[in-house]
């Protein structure tokens, strides 16, 4: 794919946030994965011009790091938390179904394009485990069940809500623009906290 | 009893709380408007005053490592937040910047005056999109209203799913553009941090507690908490309990008021072991449930407090299976810099792997002890420390369980009986 003038006076921005230009390789790469979907060898190219840097320094760092992906991911991007808590509470199961349920392995993408699934590590929502994270949102305490309905929602263009997160689910690209420090005007949306993260404000307003 | 005092969390159940309208209400920017006409020096004095304690796991006084930034020496300082919250177990940053960006914006305020520093960055890890909307947002709306630009420079930096990048120094090569491998110290970052430049970097609660510090005065946060454990923190519950969630008390409370209070373990079942903070700290049992759960207690009794991540198991759990999944998540986050970690994590998996399959012996036993040696103190950061806390403190409490693999040559548990929905049909 080529890039835009556009997409150029972004990326200008986005190296100006910091005091070396450098710093800028992360967000670059964030925003290359919101154009492309993934890291293009196009998008390794044009950082490493923008940034003075050989193509390979470029490289190193997008390999170093999992989110990005060196390949086309789905629309959709499932995370299913298989470290230990997550897993032990039914994460394992909620894996292996999806697996089955969609018929890929770890890493794979539906035929459709739709779905990509992989394990990922602890995400910082123990409280509401079992968790899975679609294109990085919050989906709280996950069944067997509700994953497959998550994924079925995915493949007809109607995805369920996020638990923690904006009003609907966004595409792959457009979350990954949003790490690139763009603003999607979605921050207001959805709960300020779910009923666990408020559990100990209650019981210390019912005076314990 | 030990009573909770939610400080952090005192309106997170307001809808609008994220907002830069609700902390304003709530008397927000008030703390760094009278930090900012105090002298740097005082505002250093009255945190390193009030006792307050790094809460990223390692206890550290805020104020000594503001102290430690050399002063007049015409160069420019940062400071950096650690947001990369990653260790297994720790859920607490996360919700609390989604409920309140702006106690962190304006902590970090102040402790960019205290440090003479006119550039923060806050490092957040990147699988959590709204928390960085809300973030952005947050840091959009204090621009506007005047509380950064004048002065001070606040950077949203996302990672890009890296745990190693919760290592103080991996974090900075990682915000400096390169891969995140930790740093040889010294130098360390408060001398030569980001850029080379003199750095503080700060756990997320530890410069969201300033303001309330900077308000309320030293004496007021002095008064809460243990001798050397100053102030409130936020405990995250999580696991076979019937309520999980976030519970800001005193440094000190035990779990067993935290699990009377909440409601306790889950229903029919009994507790069979715990991490007091995150799984790099050496598992505890049911016979450490009236441990004071702050700095010195939890040393005191052979684990840490690290980031307060009470992850509880009960008796359905398999330890083994608990333990080889936390050895997988480490070496797949060995960052590969040092030998120790790199090589040692990849081999206990081998050995956990056959051992919960039923395929090891008793022999294997010392084996994993041995490689815990070598990678304990030998590795080129904490990382490789974490990885050998579970082994080792569970062959310590658990090695009949271990044997029971061997002697039957698979694992006893039935994986179904741990899950949330036990029972329920597939």
């Amino acid at each position: 794919m080529s890039f835009t003038d556009k997409d150029l006076v972004t990326m200008e921005s986005i190296i100006k946030r910091y005091p070396r230009s450098r710093s800028a390789i992360m967000p670059l790469l964030h925003y290359v994965q919101s154009l492309a979907g993934y890291v293009t060898n196009e998008g390794i190219e044009l950082i490493a011009k923008l940034l003075e840097l050989e193509t390979a320094e470029v490289t190193a760092v997008s390999t170093f790091y999992t989110q990005y992906k060196r390949k086309p991911v789905g629309e959709y991007h499932v995370g299913v938390c298989t470290n230990t808590l997550c897993a032990v509470m039914g994460g394992d199961a909620i894996f292996a179904g999806l697996k089955e349920h969609l018929g890929i392995e770890n890493d794979g993408v539906t035929t459709d394009g739709k779905v990509s699934l992989e394990h990922i590590e602890c995400n910082a929502a123990c409280d509401y485990a079992p968790v899975v994270m679609a294109n990085w949102e919050f989906y709280d305490n996950q069944t067997v069940e509700s994953a497959e309905d998550l994924v079925d929602g995915m493949r007809a263009g109607n995805p369920p809500v996020p638990t923690r997160g904006p009003n609907s689910l966004v595409t792959w690209k457009e979350a990954s623009a949003v790490l690139a420090g763009i603003n999607d005007g979605k921050a207001h949306e959805g709960l300020q906290a779910g009923a666990p993260t408020l559990l100990g404000l209650k019981l210390s307003k019912e005076g314990k | 009893m030990t009573k909770l005092a939610p400080v952090l969390s005192a309106h997170w159940d307001e809808k609008d709380s994220f907002t830069i309208e609700a902390y304003t209400r709530h008397g927000g920017y008030k703390a760094s408007k009278k930090a900012l006409a105090m002298d740097p020096d005082a505002v250093i004095q009255l945190v390193k005053d009030s006792g307050l304690r790094g809460r990223g796991g390692a206890g550290f006084p805020t104020g000594m490592k503001w102290g430690f930034i050399p002063q007049g020496d015409n160069k420019d300082h940062y400071l950096v937040v650690n947001a990369d919250e990653s260790e297994p177990g720790t859920c607490k940053d996360t919700p609390l910047l989604l409920a309140n960006p702006h106690v962190l914006i304006e902590g970090c305020i102040i402790a960019c005056h205290a440090i003479r520093a006119k550039h923060a960055f806050i490092y957040i890890r990147g699988e959590v999109t709204h928390v960085v909307r809300r973030l952005n947002q947050a840091i959009e709306d204090a621009y506007k209203a005047g509380h950064l630009g004048n002065g001070i420079e606040l950077v949203l930096h996302v990672g890009a799913g890296a745990y190693i990048c919760g290592e103080e120094t991996a974090l900075l090569d990682s915000l400096e553009g390169f891969r995140g491998q930790p740093r040889l110290r010294p130098p360390f970052p408060a001398i030569a941090g980001l850029y080379a430049r003199p750095t503080v970097v700060n756990n997320v609660e530890s410069i969201a507690s300033v303001p309330a510090i900077i308000e309320n005065g030293a004496e007021w946060y002095q008064a809460m908490g243990t001798e050397k454990s100053k102030g409130t923190t936020l405990y995250s519950l999580s696991g076979h309990v019937k309520n999980p969630g976030q519970f800001e008390a005193p440094l000190g409370i035990t779990l067993r008021e935290i699990l009377e209070l909440s409601g306790g373990i889950r229903s029919g079942h009994t507790l069979k072991f715990w991490t007091p903070g995150g799984s790099s700290t050496p598992l505890f049992t049911a016979q450490h449930l009236d441990v004071p759960l702050d700095y010195e207690g939890v040393s005191a009794a052979g684990s840490m407090l690290g980031t307060k991540a009470l992850q509880i198991f009960d008796e359905t759990t398999c330890v083994v299976r608990a333990v080889l999944r936390w050895t997988e998540f480490y070496k797949h986050e060995s960052c590969g810099k040092c030998t120790p970690c790199r090589e040692g994590t990849w081999w206990l998996v081998q050995i956990l792997r056959d051992l919960e399959n039923g395929k090891g012996s008793e022999a294997d036993l010392a084996k994993l002890l041995d490689l815990c040696d070598n990678i304990m103190g030998r590795s080129f950061c904490a990382l490789g420390d974490g990885a050998t806390s579970p082994i080792t403190s569970s062959i310590k409490y658990f090695r009949d369980e271990y044997i029971a693999h061997v002697t039957q040559g698979s694992c006893p548990f039935d994986p179904v009986a741990s899950t949330l929905f036990e029972g329920a049909s597939k």
